[in-house]
Parts: structure tokens; C-alpha cells; sequence
């Protein structure tokens, strides 16, 4: 059973067991226009909770995606590299950027509901 | 700057927020980022149609006296004596150091003895005051924000203008300017932009610009673009931007900006920090404005350091990710013996090097209509 959850700089994390899947929110894709190009995370790379952990750049600026929640990485999604406008076309699915292993349960509850997000969002 | 009270707006305002524009604080205006096609589309669209660009926020006047054209010359290296009626040109206004106030453009149009210029929103009030007090005496410079400024680019711009405009003003080639009739209101329409495409700028009366626009956008080629792909634009084209690409801190010969300089006043001097600038023709400059190709498909923004052989040699000015050349490109400043084309960098990207080479500009070919 997977839950999804929020943070205030617009990534999305799904957890299942211990491994997580990391992306930016629609709302964070719409506000970014246009993504041209993504640079993500080795795998292998261990990332702390809210650490740096990719790019992603749209043709008028770049801005960095942080790690909802600490592990390590165990696979980026490379089609995002031949394909970056996927993150515009579904940002909470097949746009996805990295997945972690070993993730804490801890660290994921601090995280923002989906409800608790959508409200955050409409007071932006 | 915060508060939207202390910013202005153009006369389009209520149609850019009609239209959806994503307004953003520029030059201290309220102005229009990008319409909800997003830049990308809206810049593929100037380059395979036409686009209407707002740039209401520009600085037009006029230059008259005994002799406005002895007068401008003074402040900038471009001949404008030579410059014949119905026709426009670039010019840089240079500070008496030699380095670049900002840069302009001029028109001699028929039958008018005054000059008609167009200056960068950002310096606007800079430039009128500096002008104005340069040239006491000599010419009146009148300021006319009453005028707005529609950019009519692409190549199917002249085909939708023609619908529109009295006489027709299909004839005119790159860097003609007339008087006109533009759906019914009187305007200054010169074949010109800053997009590297065909296109015309628009010059009317503020209370003319929201009609004229919205005619203009009920033709079938035309969509509204805003200023992030204005600026993706120009720098496919190789165009510099104010502020960025050069300020006062740079001269022509640095900027790679001598085309500009007319021949007559190579010779002749006669304008502020010509005696630098002149000197620095001969001898040469230590840094120059190039154009810059990365080699994978990371972007390298303003700021980036400029590198060779892990020495930094120079940093990135403008730096982005070209919509028509489907990659990243570049322009920046790098020490004159990395400038020649061909020359092997490495932009420093998040603590990485990355490959890059000195490249020729434009990066998009030009699509001015040239006869």
C-alpha cells in the first residue's frame, strides 16, 4: 500500500515499504514552463532529507530539486533525459525523477498530505 | 522593487491580462512573461508565423533642433549624418569613458528634420536625462511616453500587416521606416525587431495601441508573445541585451559591437571616449563578446564562469536553451586570446566543467527582408 505526500517546494514523494519515488508537483511543472532539460541524480548517491539532488530547467531558468526524504538512490529516470518535456506532460506519473531505497518512515510523515498540499498551494 | 503600485503598466495591460499573460515585474513595468502557450510554443510560432509583442515599455523620442544629427553624434559612434531619409539604424549611446550607456535605435523619416530614437525600457530615463543635458543648447530631446509599441515579428508578419496597414507596406525592406496608417490609427512602422526574423515595429498613440493590437491578433498568423521568449529570440539571433550582454563597463571594441561604428567616425572621432575607443580598435581589448555552443544539452546561465584548461577566462552574460536550435547556447565575455572561433571552453556548471565551444552568431539565421 503507497502514499503519496508533499513538500512546500512542490516535490511529491511516494513511499512503498521503504522505497520512494520523487517528482515535482503539477503545479510546480506549470510554473516552471516549458522543461528543457533535467539533470539527475547518480545512482547509488546517498541524499539527505531535503537535500539537492537534481535540476531541472525550463527554456527561462533552472531550479533545483530537493529530496523529500533521505536514502539512496536507486534509479533515475533516464527517459526524462532524451524526453524532459515529460515532466510537463505528466508530472505526477511518468515525469518522475529518482527513486530511493532505504528510506525512513520518519522522514516521509513529516511531509504534507495531499489535502494538507492542496491547501497549501491555493494560499500561493 | 516589491508592490505592484510603484510599477507602471503599458496601455495593453488589461488585454495582456485578457489574453492570460503571466505578468512579472521588468524594467518597472508589469509586464507579460509568457501567454498560456508557453515560451516555447510562442517562439517556434515568431519563428514559423508571426508574433505581436507588447514593447510599449521602451523609451521613444524625439530629436530636434538646428542640426539634431551633428548633435546625436556627440554621444554615439553610428553615423546618423549619413543616414538617409526612411531608413533606421543601431547605434550605441557611449558614456565619455567609452563604455556603453546603452544601445539605440534611430530614424531619419522623410521629409522631418527631427531624429525619432527608441532606447531600452531599463535605461530610458537614464539615457533622456543624460541626452538632454549633453546636448543643451545644440538640440531638444521630447520624450513621448504617450506612444506605445507593438513588435510585429516572423515571417508571415508583412502578410498579416498588409492587411492592415495604408499605404501598403509590403515594399519596404530591413531598416525602412515610414509614416502609415495602421488599422485606421496613424503610426511609425519600420522593418525591424530584435528577433532575427522579418517584422516590423509599430510606433502609435497609447489610446490607438489596445485596437491596433487586437486587430492585429484577429489575423490567423498572429499569437501574442511575451517576454521570455523575446529574450530566447534574440539570443538565437545573436542580439546582445541591455545590462547583460554590455553595460558601462564595457566599450564597442569589448562588446563586438563595431559594426556599429560608422567608417566616417573611425576616422573623424568627434563622440564621447572616442579617444579610447579608437585607441582600442588599433591596439586592441582585453576581453570580447562572443557566442558560445555547449557541447551536451545542459544550459549554462548568466554567471557561469568560463574556463580553459581549468583557468576561468571568462564568464557567461546571457544563457539559455534555444527553442529553434533545440539546444543550449550561450554569450559571454572570455579573455581575447580564447575568442577566436573554434576555441575549446568549459562553462562551469554547478561545480562541473562542461564542454563548450566559441561559436559563430547569429546561432538561427537571420530572416531579414533585405531587398
Amino acid at each position: 500500500m503507497s502514499e503519496t505526500r508533499f513538500t512546500d517546494q512542490h516535490e511529491w514523494v511516494t513511499l512503498d515499504g521503504d522505497n520512494a519515488t520523487v517528482g515535482i508537483t503539477k503545479y510546480a511543472a506549470e510554473a516552471l514552463g516549458d522543461v528543457v532539460f533535467v539533470e539527475l541524480p547518480q545512482k547509488g548517491r546517498k541524499v539527505g532529507a531535503g537535500a539537492e539532488a537534481a535540476v531541472v530547467e525550463s527554456v527561462k531558468a533552472a531550479s533545483e530539486v530537493y529530496s523529500p526524504v533521505g536514502g539512496e538512490v536507486s534509479e533515475a529516470n533516464a527517459a526524462l533525459e532524451a524526453a524532459p518535456a515529460t515532466v510537463n506532460d505528466d508530472p505526477e506519473g511518468s515525469g518522475w525523477f529518482f527513486k530511493l531505497k532505504g528510506v525512513s518512515a520518519g522522514d516521509f510523515a513529516k511531509l504534507m498530505t495531499k489535502d494538507a498540499y492542496a491547501e497549501f498551494v491555493k494560499g500561493l | 522593487m516589491d508592490s505592484s503600485e510603484t510599477l507602471r503598466r503599458t496601455p495593453l495591460y488589461a488585454l495582456h491580462l485578457e489574453l492570460g499573460g503571466k505578468m512579472v515585474p521588468f524594467a518597472g513595468y508589469e509586464m507579460p512573461v509568457q501567454y498560456p502557450a508557453g515560451i516555447l510554443k510562442e517562439h517556434l510560432h515568431t519563428r514559423e508565423k508571426a508574433g505581436l509583442f507588447d514593447v510599449s515599455h521602451m523609451g521613444q523620442a524625439f530629436l530636434a533642433g538646428g542640426d539634431p544629427s551633428a548633435a546625436l553624434e556627440r554621444l554615439t559612434p553610428a553615423d546618423v549624418a549619413g543616414l538617409k531619409e526612411g531608413m533606421q539604424r543601431y547605434g550605441l549611446l557611449l558614456t565619455h569613458q567609452g563604455t556603453i550607456k546603452d544601445d539605440f535605435m534611430f530614424s531619419r523619416l522623410a521629409g522631418e528634420a527631427p531624429l525619432y530614437l527608441v532606447v531600452n525600457a531599463g535605461c530610458k530615463e537614464g539615457d533622456f536625462e543624460y541626452i538632454a543635458a549633453q546636448l543643451k543648447g545644440l538640440a531638444t530631446l521630447t520624450p513621448r511616453p504617450d506612444r506605445a509599441l507593438l513588435s510585429l515579428q516572423g515571417p508571415l508578419a508583412a502578410q498579416a500587416l498588409a492587411r492592415h496597414t495604408r499605404p501598403d507596406i509590403s515594399s519596404l525592406t530591413f531598416m525602412q521606416v515610414v509614416r502609415c496608417e495602421v488599422a485606421g490609427a496613424r503610426a511609425i512602422v519600420s522593418r525591424t525587431g530584435y528577433t532575427g526574423e522579418d517584422g516590423f515595429e509599430i510606433s502609435l498613440e497609447g489610446a490607438d495601441a489596445e485596437r491596433v493590437a487586437r486587430a492585429l491578433l484577429g489575423e490567423p498568423e498572429v499569437m501574442p508573445i511575451g517576454l521570455g521568449a523575446r529574450d530566447s529570440l534574440r539570443l538565437e539571433a545573436g542580439l546582445c541585451l541591455y545590462g547583460h550582454d554590455m553595460d558601462e563597463t564595457v566599450d564597442p571594441v569589448e562588446a563586438n559591437l563595431v559594426w556599429s561604428i560608422g567608417k566616417r567616425r573611425k576616422a573623424e572621432g568627434g563622440f564621447a571616449g572616442a579617444n579610447i575607443v579608437l585607441d582600442k580598435l588599433l591596439n586592441g581589448v582585453a576581453k570580447k563578446r562572443v557566442g558560445i555552443l555547449p557541447e551536451g544539452r545542459a544550459p549554462a546561465r548568466e554567471g557561469s564562469g568560463i574556463a580553459v584548461d581549468g583557468k576561468i577566462v571568462g564568464r557567461v552574460t546571457s544563457g539559455g536553451f534555444g527553442p529553434s536550435l533545440n539546444g543550449p547556447l550561450a554569450m559571454g565575455y572570455v579573455e581575447s586570446p580564447f575568442a577566436a572561433l573554434g576555441t575549446k571552453l568549459e562553462l562551469m556548471v554547478r561545480g562541473k566543467a562542461l564542454a563548450a565551444v566559441v561559436a559563430p552568431m547569429p546561432f538561427v539565421p537571420h530572416g531579414y527582408k533585405r531587398n
